[in-house]
């Protein structure tokens, strides 16, 4: 794929892939700053996807003919791509699943309901996403255990001196903690969780839906034992993702969805389970989304996963450096050296929905709200943030379209 | 006129910097919590019904949220007093939205809406008229 490869990521190279910057917004070109929420598309994906549908789509497995053979080996190159770009040992791991939330889902519902009960413990943290909290709170209250929570410090960052006082509530059972948060871009230290997690008897499910899109996530380095993903935050489509588990785990689980292509032996009176990864594949498999996301992995991979860290980490401190300027703002969140490309902030007396309502108009698109992240927001004390957020097609000219527009702002509710 | 300064216009702004009716009443004969789960807007209504227990004699809002919420809240104080709870708890909405005067998203309509909402809610339970569709368990959201 023509991907010009630099050592240092070019944005403005990258950004000619998009198709979406092609156009205005209320005739102001369109910075688009939320693609913590979404990434957008590169053309090399959209037209794997074209490619796929035009020459090679049929059911996947099992299919006798040229085509189904095809769509098959499309699909399970696809899976090889995660498997390769997660550094996962074994490629029957790597279950395609919707979104992240679905990952994380089938883990709580296969594992967590047939593993956990009173005396145990389901820790999360203060920073999760609802997608890592709300099923661990449901699967934890139908078991009959207990949910803990690791706490933030001031800086957004978890207080992990409160490790000792939660280990002695019970038994430690999953420790449930995303890589990066999505609303602060606090990165977590994942090795010492899962260290701790393990030094327990428990074990580390870990969100890295927005963590894989900006770093290389190497699942082995980081000691965990199921991670979620999703693909359309990749650069790939959406209505795909997957989940990664280690195999001893994966084997002594129930399947999360019964019916078709899951199965080994269906008979009146039993049904037996079929092999990995295809137990947690039941019904048709997101094919043409598999086959862009595998797409995108090559064309992150392509420019480089270090080049992608290290633009983003200039960018989040030049906007840092550039939005600290603007009287009457609060940001939130650590330090930029241990951030990713994510910045929340307020604006004194300005309703986040106010602010993302007149920069929409400067033609700058941030999110505006709890990110799904109520709890978080009930710890700082407010309603909602805004957020602005980066990716590797994103450019120092968007940033200032931010700070004008919050000039803006500020000169409407003076 | 441009989109901008049509949805930030000069009343919408004075309404919300300066809401008409901001406060609270307690005891109040008829009270309901609003919230735009979405967004986070939040809205508090109090009425006190004159000698009849019909009229809307005094009618007060609290809360936070967008310009938007808190703006059109701010004008529904104006539009209700001395009006009846019948009459108010089935107003028809565009009698506000026209007083609102803007283009809004359904987003933002949303958020237009739930100081109306919360007021209807509000008197229906007070005169323990039955909820119109969609509004059962409005009320019963916790706010943060």
């Amino acid at each position: 794929m023509a991907v010009t490869v630099t050592k240092k990521l070019d944005a403005h190279v990258v950004r000619a892939d998009f198709p979406i910057f092609e156009q205005e917004i209320h005739g102001k070109p369109l910075a688009f700053l939320d693609s913590a929420a979404s990434a957008q598309k590169p053309h090399q994906m959209m037209e794997a996807m074209t490619a796929f549908y035009s020459t090679s789509y049929a059911n996947v497995h099992r299919g006798v003919y040229v085509l189904a053979e095809r769509a098959t080996a499309a699909l399970e190159g696809a899976r090889e791509k995660v498997r390769a770009v997660l550094n996962a040992p074994d490629v029957r791991e790597i279950i395609f699943v919707r979104n992240a939330t679905e990952a994380i889902n089938l883990v709580a519902y296969s594992w967590g309901m047939n593993n956990l009960g009173p005396g145990d413990l389901v820790v999360v943290t203060e920073l999760e996403h609802h997608s890592n909290f709300v099923p661990w709170q449901y699967v934890a209250g139908k078991t009959g255990a207990q949910l803990a929570m690791i706490p933030l410090d001031e800086q957004g960052e978890l207080d992990l001196s409160s490790l000792d006082a939660i280990a002695a509530k019970g038994n430690v059972k999953v420790v449930a903690i995303g890589h990066v948060s999505n609303s602060l871009g606090t990165i977590n230290p994942v090795e010492k969780i899962a260290a701790w997690a393990h030094a327990q008897g428990g074990i580390l499910m870990l969100d890295a839906a927005q963590s894989a899109p900006h770093l290389a996530v190497d699942v082995q380095a980081l000691g965990a034992d199921f991670v979620a993903i999703s693909g359309h935050k990749m650069c790939g489509p959406s209505g795909v993702g997957t989940l990664w588990g280690r195999a001893e785990l994966l084997l002594a689980m129930e399947p999360f969805l019964m019916g078709g292509h899951m199965i080994s032996s269906v008979r009146f009176d039993k049904t037996t389970w079929g092999e990995l990864p295809h137990k947690f594949e039941a019904g048709t498999a997101p094919m043409a989304e598999a086959v862009g996301f595998g797409a995108a992995i090559d064309y992150l991979t392509t420019v480089g996963f270090d080049a992608i860290t290290a633009h983003e980490h200039e960018l989040t401190e030049y906007a840092l450096g550039r939005m600290s300027e603007i009287p009457g703002i609060t940001l939130y969140g650590p330090p930029a050296e241990r951030r990713s490309g994510i910045v929340s902030f307020n604006i004194d007396g300005v309703h986040p929905h106010d602010v993302a309502q007149i920069l929409d108009m400067n033609g700058v698109a941030i999110r505006a709200g709890h990110h799904c992240c109520q709890p978080l927001m009930q710890k700082l004390g407010v309603a909602a943030t805004n957020r602005a957020s980066f990716y590797l097609y994103t450019v120092q000219e968007e940033i200032d379209q931010l700070v004008d527009g919050l000039a803006t702002v500020r000169k409407v509710f003076a | 006129m441009s989109e901008f300064d049509q949805m930030y216009r000069e009343v919408i702004l004075d309404h919300y910097k300066n809401p008409r009716g901001h406060g609270v009443l307690d005891p109040a004969d008829a009270h309901a919590d609003g919230q735009n789960p979405l967004c986070g807007d939040e809205v508090s209504i109090y009425v006190a019904f004159a000698e009849d227990g019909e009229t809307i004699e005094e009618v007060k809002f609290s809360g936070r949220g967008c310009a938007i919420s808190q703006a059109s809240t701010s004008m529904l104080m104006e539009m209700v007093a001395g009006r009846t709870a019948t009459e108010v708890a089935t107003l028809d909405k565009q009698e506000l939205l026209d007083e609102i005067a803007i283009q809004l998203s359904p987003v933002r309509l949303k958020c237009a809406l739930l100081g109306l909402t919360t007021l209807k809610v509000a008197l229906h339970k007070a005169k323990g008229t039955p909820l119109p569709d969609g509004l059962a368990g409005f009320d019963e959201l916790e706010l943060t």
